[in-house]
């Protein structure tokens, strides 16, 4: 059966341009990038290429890029790194209630070490107030940590104004732009963060492979000790193939990045505006405009997630969910939870994410399937009366 | 994560409905948890001689409730009360292990129907 995928938040498939650039730094060109000699000089003009390409990518200087091995290591590495940095400091951490459970439960680790955690709320639409960041900001906190976009219902926070404040107050502002980046477009001067984490296989790179920009001057300690890598603050033989993938598609999202947007957003639209027309009982979570281009995320009333999922399964599609049953913990979504949906509600969540591979085609597809897939689970449902 | 009997039932589920006049409803779960069945029976001589249910849950719960019915029909009040949920999941070839809660309520639900048509029947008598 053709399978049509619209999980792009999930991950996204390595584009055949970055492959080929990999491909010779697994065994042609093997060395390490530490070495002296010829093969770890090769390797290491590599991994200093493609750092140049992620700086032009943000915005930041070839200093203040450092690889990791994953969004999930540079989430953990901006809030225990610094909190262990600034411990004399203070001890107290803001992060949102919508953030990605790499923040979330780094914060909530330090928290058992003793650290004072302020979780955020959010609106409905799953926005950050500014002024709550303001008004929990005391003399110790030393750290704010806000998403630049959420993952699962495509949110953009207003980091420009939550920087100003954080700035103003002299505490380091991390923003985890793992979604946005290659796919909307970040600048960690206009966004004004002291700490960024992106993650490659978000934007058409491998998986394994992740980086943080750390502005300078910012105080860190490194997680992982060791060989000195990446000036200490990151030991680890460099993954050169992984690094020279994140490369190439940082290359890649600079020069596509205007049509990518228009292409996603084109797409996304069609899907939202085709499953408000097309289902009546559902609920577009988070906000209409200031989205994700590729993210769109529904509650469909009366019926739960993971047989949704699983119904579209079966008809070719990839689809995600909140709902509890789909979850490792059996919980519903914290995300859809803190936006103040209904519990029932978000059992029913369906989030479909577009990416460059996908065409109108399929889209059209999908809207003429989904209606007939929750019709038939609604007329399975208790909750459903026609 | 399911076998492939879970998803045949669970795409093709037997018996889904609702029994206008039924003699026993059973209602268990509840959708803030993910899965609720509603279950509804027909019975004469002592025997399940219909069985409908709608389901709101996820494929375990689905699946369960389609192998459950088929499970009971034609069977006396009695043989009925012995079926588990146990038995049921492991007619379906077995369920993931977190999915033995939460979702594998069909017994339950078809004890609360037999429960709702004995206390009407003696309401009756």
């Amino acid at each position: 059966m053709e399978r049509i995928y619209f999980d792009h938040a999930a991950t996204t498939p390595v584009r055949k341009e970055v492959l080929e650039a990999m491909i010779p730094y697994f065994s042609d060109k093997f060395g390490n990038a530490s070495s002296l000699y010829y093969e770890g000089v090769d390797a290491s003009e590599a991994v200093e290429e493609a750092r140049n390409s992620v700086v032009k990518l943000i915005g930041a200087d070839e200093s203040e890029i450092y690889f990791t091995s994953s969004g999930t290591e540079s989430d953990n590495m901006a809030i225990k790194g610094v909190a262990l940095a600034l411990r004399d400091k203070g001890k107290h951490i803001i992060v949102s209630s919508i953030e990605h459970h790499a923040v979330l439960n780094a914060a909530l680790s330090l928290r058992k070490l003793g650290y004072e955690i302020t979780i955020l709320p959010v609106d409905g639409k799953g926005f950050v107030n500014p002024d709550d960041v303001k008004k929990n900001i005391k003399n110790d906190t030393i750290l704010v940590s806000i998403m630049l976009a959420n993952n699962e219902i495509g949110t953009i926070e207003p980091i420009e104004e939550v920087s100003k404040i954080t700035k103003e107050r002299g505490v380091y502002l991390h923003t985890d732009a793992v979604q946005a980046v290659g796919n909307y477009p970040v600048n960690v001067d206009s966004l004004g963060c002291d700490l960024l984490s992106l993650s490659a296989h978000k934007f058409y790179g491998p998986k394994g492979v992740g980086a943080i920009y750390i502005r300078k001057g910012t105080r860190i300690m490194p997680l992982m000790d060791g060989g000195g890598h990446e000036k200490g603050k990151r030991s680890g033989t460099y993954n050169t193939p992984g690094i020279v993938g994140l490369g190439k598609a940082s290359v890649l999202a600079i020069s596509e990045l205007e049509s990518r947007i228009n292409q996603t957003t084109k797409l996304r639209d069609k899907i939202i505006d085709g499953i408000i027309s097309e289902i009546p009982y559902i609920i577009l979570n988070g906000d209409r405009e200031k989205r994700l281009p590729g993210n769109a995320n529904f509650s469909i009333k009366y019926i739960e997630g993971e047989s949704l999922i699983l119904s579209l399964d079966a008809e070719g599609f990839a689809v995600s969910t909140g709902s509890a049953c789909s979850s490792h913990s059996l919980k519903i979504s914290h995300v859809l939870n803190a936006i103040g949906l209904d519990p029932v509600d978000a059992q029913g969540s369906l989030r479909v994410t577009v990416g460059l591979d996908n065409t109108e085609e399929e889209v059209d597809k999908f809207l003429e399937i989904l209606p007939k897939v929750v019709l038939k689970l609604r007329r399975m449902s208790p909750l459903y009366k026609e | 994560m399911y076998n492939e009997k879970v998803i045949e039932h669970f795409k093709n589920p037997k018996n889904v409905g609702e029994i206008e006049d039924a003699d026993g409803v059973g209602e268990v779960g509840n959708p803030v948890c993910g899965d609720m069945m509603t279950f509804y029976i027909k019975v004469e001589d002592d025997k399940l001689i219909d069985i409908k249910y709608k389901t709101f849950g996820c494929v375990a719960a689905i699946a369960v409730s389609s192998m459950i019915s088929e499970m009971a029909i034609g069977k006396t009040i009695d043989e009925v009360l012995e079926i588990s949920n146990k038995m049921v999941a492991e007619a379906l070839g077995g369920l993931p292990p977190n999915k033995y809660h939460c979702s594998n309520l069909g017994a339950d639900a078809l004890k609360a129907a037999i429960e709702d048509y004995k206390k009407k029947r003696e309401g009756k008598l």
